[in-house]
């Protein structure tokens, strides 16, 4: 199936000042393309979740967009660490998230699950010293 | 209530002056952990938060919110300001304690979910 949009957002590690502007590029393109309020606050919401976790969490990585006529998809993939325990890191509150990211209001533990929440479909791969993939769908019906 | 009401309600500087004040605030909210916020904010919304970084504006962006009230004359940093400019997001700036201005919101039946 032909794709409507594609986009590839970049993430370097720590990089604050420009955390977010991803979510907010997505959300542009969504309203440009006259997708529901509902559908296109889920998305905002766990890219920029996914987005932060990039910048917290990993070493590098990239979130890519992709609008097809029936559904919304956007994929995480960055260069590690890894995960040692998904299981544990999708549970609410729980967070390994430093100082830094800490004193400015994040690491709640709501990341994961909160992606989870709104997106229609969520699957997360990880391994430790190669790096973690999360893939969301949003169905635009 | 307009942000321009709850602006005088609370007795608040509107920080970002170019920016206007006919926005609809219909909730309210207080916290200071983004990711909490992310989660549970909402379009309409008035938020009030001591963190002034770039990220509350993100955060206000992508929920649609109507307005961040900053508490306890609370300044954020001009290039912060800008973005909030440029996003469309208005930021006041109130003398009174996040506990006072949520107090003075559910006064007036502003609820915290729509």
């Amino acid at each position: 199936m032909n794709g409507l949009i594609h986009s590839e957002y970049p993430r370097e590690t720590a990089d604050y000042t420009h955390a977010g502007e991803a979510s907010a590029d997505i959300k542009r393109q969504l309203r440009q393309l006259g997708v529901s309020a509902n559908v296109m606050r889920r998305v905002a919401v766990a890219s920029y979740e996914v987005e932060l976790n990039l910048v917290i969490h990993s070493e590098g990585g990239v979130l890519t967009l992709d609008v097809f006529p029936d559904r919304v998809v956007l994929v995480s993939k960055d260069r590690g660490p890894g995960i040692p325990d998904v299981e544990m890191a999708m549970r609410e509150g729980y967070s390994t998230a430093n100082e830094e990211a800490r004193a400015l209001g994040f690491g709640a533990g709501m990341g994961l699950p909160n992606m989870k929440r709104n997106a229609d479909g969520f699957e997360i791969t990880s391994q430790v010293g190669v790096g973690t993939e999360i893939r969301m769908m949003f169905m635009l019906q | 209530m307009t942000v321009h009401e709850l602006k005088e309600l609370l007795n608040a500087r509107n920080l970002t002056e170019t920016l206007p004040e006919d926005a609809e605030v219909t909730c309210g909210y207080s916290c200071d952990l983004l990711s909490w916020v992310m989660s549970h904010g909402e379009s309409g919304m008035a938020w009030a938060t001591v963190q002034t970084h770039m990220n509350v504006v993100a955060v206000a962006v992508l929920a649609d919110m109507a307005c961040v009230v900053l508490p306890e004359d609370v300044e954020m940093e001009k290039e912060v300001l800008q973005k909030a400019e440029n996003e469309g997001i208005v930021i006041l700036s109130s003398p009174l304690t996040s506990y006072e201005i949520c107090g003075k919101m559910y006064e007036r039946q502003i609820p915290a979910h729509t």
